[in-house]
C-alpha cells in the first residue's frame, strides 16, 4: 500500500494524487490510441461504438449519478445531437462547427426544458422526461425538411483539413476522432467534479435542505446539470449519427434511453469510470451472445431462434446488479482492488453500508 | 441597531399555530438561546429565519435588511449559517468536501471556467482550502479530514456540521440543538467552541438547546417558548425561575388536581 505525503494543497486539487496514477491513465490512453494497429476493422468499429456509448453514459451520469435526478428521455438528446449535426453538415457547415453546435443545441434545449421539469423529482420527473422524449420523437417526424421525417437522413462523412474521417473509408481516423473527443470530455468532467460547480451538484443530490442553507440555488443547479448532461449526450448523438451513417427516428428509441440507464447503473452510479465500465458491458454482451450462438451452433444447438434473448439477458444482468452489487461494476472493481491492496487484512464487511441516521423531514 | 430583529412572527399550519406572535432581538456578539418543551416551535423559528417556511405574519430583519421575502438560498450569502437538529450532511462526500461546499457563497468562478479548470479556479480553490483548514484546526477535525461522512460516528458528524456552517464565514450562526445526543465531555467541548466563536471570531450565536447546563454556561439571554408563544425572556437564571416556564415544563398544581 502506498501513502502519498502531501506538502501542498495543490496535491489535493490536482486530478491525480501522484505520478503513478497519472502514468496509469496516460498508459490507458496510449493503449486505446494503438488499438487500430492491433485489431481488425470489425472490432475497431465495436471499440468506437463502445466509446460513443461511454460518452453518452457520461452525459447521463452527470444527471443521474452526480445530481441524483432520473431521466428516461435521454435518447431525445442523442437524437437532437445527431439530427443537428447531420442537418448542419448537409447545410454545408464543416464538422468542427456543426459538432459543437450539436452539443450546444442539445444542452440549451435540455436546460430550458429542465427549468420547469426539475421542480419535480423522483418518479414524476422520470415521467416528465419520458414525455419530453415522445415530444422530440414526434418533432423529428414532423420536421421532415430538416430531419428527413420517417424516411431518415444521411450523416455526411467527416472531413477536417482535407483528412477524411469517414466511418467506413477511414475507420482508424474516425476511431481516433472519437477517442480524442471522449478524452477531452472526460477531462472536462473530472474538472467539473473537483470544482465548486461539481460540489454543488453533489450537495443537491445528497441533501436539498442543506444545499439551500449553504446558499445553493437548487433549481438553477439542477437546470445547469440537466443542460450539461443533455449537451454531452448531444455530442454522443452527433458521433452516433456518423457511426450509424443513415438513421431515422427509430435509431433513438425508448430502448436507447433504457440502455443508457443500464450503462450508468450497471457501471456504477456516481463514478466517471462507471460510464466506461457500463458502456463496455452494454456493447460487449450482444457480441458475446453472437459468439456463443456460433459456438453452440457448432454443437448442433440453435439459440438464434429464441426471440428476445438479448433483452432477457440484459434484464437478468440488471436485476443481478441491483440485488447483489448496487455500486455497480466500478464499485465491485474498487472492492477487489481494496482486497489486494490490504491483503491479507481485508474483511468481508468493510464495505457494508452504514446505517444512516434519521434525516430531518424533507421540507418543501 | 440589533443584528437580528424578529417581530411578531407567526406561522400557522392549517389550524395548528406552530409559532404565534414571537418577538425578540439578538444583539451583535451575543449568545442567545431559545428553550422550550418538545413541539414548542423552536426549530420552526429557525426554519422561518432560514426561509424554509413562509411566515403567516411578522417580519424578520437582519442587519437592518428585511429578509422576510427572500428565498432560502439567498440567506447564506447575507452571513447567516445554520446547523440542523438531525444532521444534514452530504453523506457520500469527505469531511473536507463537506466543508468546501460551505464555501459556495464565496465562489467567484462560473461553470465554464470550472469545467476548463482555468488558473483562476485553482487560485480560488487554494483560498477556499486555506479558509476551510482554519475551521478544521479550530474544531480539531484534522484526523477526519479525508474520511467519508457515512463512516463517521454521530458526535463527529455534529462537529462537522458546525464546521460546515463556520466555513460560510457567517456573522450569525444558528445552532439547532448542538449538544443533542452528545456525551457530557462532547457537550462541554461545544460550550468552549461557542465561547471561542463569539470571542475570537466575533460571531453572534442563536441556539436552540435542551441541555440547560450548556444554555446556562454560554447564553447571555434566553427566550423560553411553549405552544408557539413566548413565555419569558432574560438571563438563564431568570428564565428558569419564571413561574410560567416552570408551569410549561412541569405542569401546574391546578392541572394535576383536575
Amino acid at each position: 500500500m502506498r501513502f502519498v505525503f502531501k506538502t501542498s494543497y495543490d496535491r489535493d486539487i490536482d486530478l491525480h494524487k501522484d505520478g503513478w496514477s497519472r502514468a496509469r491513465i496516460a498508459l490507458l490512453v496510449v493503449i486505446f490510441a494503438l488499438l487500430p494497429f492491433a485489431v481488425g476493422d470489425y472490432y475497431l468499429a465495436e471499440a468506437a461504438n463502445t466509446l460513443i456509448w461511454a460518452l453518452a453514459g457520461m452525459g447521463l451520469m452527470i444527471l443521474v449519478g452526480h445530481t441524483g435526478l432520473p431521466s428516461l428521455g435521454h435518447a431525445a438528446f442523442l437524437a437532437i445531437g445527431a439530427y443537428t449535426d447531420a442537418a448542419l453538415m448537409n447545410a454545408g457547415l464543416p464538422f468542427l462547427v456543426s459538432f459543437p453546435l450539436a452539443g450546444l443545441a442539445a444542452g440549451v434545449f435540455g436546460a430550458i426544458v429542465a427549468i420547469p421539469a426539475v421542480r419535480m423529482s423522483g418518479i414524476y420527473l422520470a415521467i416528465a422526461t419520458l414525455a419530453l422524449f415522445v415530444i422530440v420523437e414526434e418533432m423529428v417526424i414532423i420536421l421532415e425538411p430538416i430531419t428527413g421525417g420517417v424516411g431518415g437522413i444521411f450523416a455526411p462523412s467527416i472531413e477536417i483539413a482535407g483528412i477524411g474521417f469517414d466511418r467506413y473509408a477511414n475507420l482508424a481516423n474516425f476511431y481516433w476522432l472519437v477517442l480524442a473527443i471522449v478524452v477531452a470530455v472526460t477531462w472536462c468532467y473530472a474538472n467539473l467534479l473537483r470544482s465548486p460547480t461539481g460540489r454543488s451538484f453533489l450537495a443537491v443530490r445528497d441533501s436539498e435542505v442543506s444545499a439551500r442553507a449553504l446558499g445553493i440555488n437548487v433549481t438553477a443547479t439542477r437546470a445547469l446539470s440537466f443542460g450539461l448532461s443533455a449537451g454531452v449526450t448531444g455530442l454522443a448523438g452527433g458521433l452516433m449519427g456518423h457511426f450509424i451513417g443513415f438513421f431515422n427516428y427509430e435509431a433513438f428509441s425508448i430502448f436507447i434511453s433504457i440502455n443508457l440507464l443500464l450503462v450508468v447503473t450497471i457501471g456504477g452510479l456516481g463514478f466517471i469510470q462507471g460510464a466506461f465500465f457500463g458502456a463496455i458491458l452494454i456493447t460487449a454482451v450482444p457480441q458475446l451472445l453472437a459468439i456463443l450462438r456460433d459456438g453452440l451452433g457448432g454443437w448442433g444447438v440453435d439459440i438464434s431462434a429464441i426471440p428476445g434473448l438479448d433483452t432477457a439477458i440484459f434484464s437478468l444482468i440488471l436485476i443481478g446488479f441491483i440485488v447483489y452489487e448496487p455500486a455497480g461494476l466500478y464499485g465491485r472493481y474498487l472492492k477487489i482492488k481494496a482486497y489486494f491492496t490490504l491483503f491479507p487484512l481485508a474483511r468481508r464487511d468493510m464495505f457494508r453500508r452504514n446505517k444512516t441516521y434519521v434525516k430531518t423531514e424533507r421540507m418543501r | 441597531m440589533s443584528l437580528l430583529e424578529v417581530e411578531d412572527l407567526a406561522i400557522h399550519f392549517g389550524g395548528v399555530k406552530a409559532v404565534d406572535g414571537v418577538s425578540f432581538t439578538v444583539e451583535e456578539g451575543e449568545v442567545f438561546s431559545i428553550i422550550g418543551p418538545n413541539g414548542a416551535g423552536k426549530s420552526t423559528i429557525f426554519n422561518l429565519i432560514s426561509r424554509f417556511y413562509r411566515p403567516t405574519r411578522g417580519r424578520i430583519r437582519f442587519d437592518g435588511q428585511d429578509i422576510t421575502g427572500l428565498a432560502a438560498h439567498q440567506i447564506a450569502p447575507l452571513g447567516i449559517a445554520r446547523t440542523f437538529q438531525n444532521i444534514e450532511l452530504f453523506d457520500h462526500s469527505t469531511v473536507l468536501d463537506n466543508l468546501l461546499m460551505g464555501r459556495h457563497t464565496h465562489r467567484r468562478t462560473n461553470f465554464v471556467q470550472d469545467i476548463l479548470f482555468l488558473p483562476k479556479v485553482r487560485r480560488e480553490e487554494r483560498a477556499h482550502r486555506q479558509r476551510v483548514e482554519e475551521v478544521i484546526e479550530f474544531l480539531e477535525l484534522e484526523h477526519y479530514r479525508e474520511k467519508m461522512i457515512a463512516g463517521l460516528p454521530y458526535g463527529v458528524r455534529k462537529v462537522v456540521e458546525i464546521g460546515r456552517a463556520l466555513s460560510i464565514g457567517p456573522k450569525l450562526i444558528l445552532l439547532d440543538e448542538p449538544a443533542s445526543g452528545l456525551s457530557v465531555e462532547e457537550s462541554e467541548e461545544v460550550a468552549f467552541w461557542i465561547e471561542d466563536m463569539r470571542r475570537d471570531m466575533g460571531l453572534t450565536v442563536l441556539m436552540v438547546e435542551h441541555d440547560m447546563g450548556l444554555v446556562t454556561q454560554v447564553s447571555d439571554r434566553v427566550l423560553a417558548v411553549a405552544n408557539g408563544q413566548p413565555l419569558a425572556m432574560g438571563t438563564a437564571a431568570e428564565v428558569q425561575d419564571d413561574p410560567h416556564v416552570k408551569a410549561a415544563y412541569l405542569g401546574t398544581p391546578e392541572e394535576d388536581a383536575a
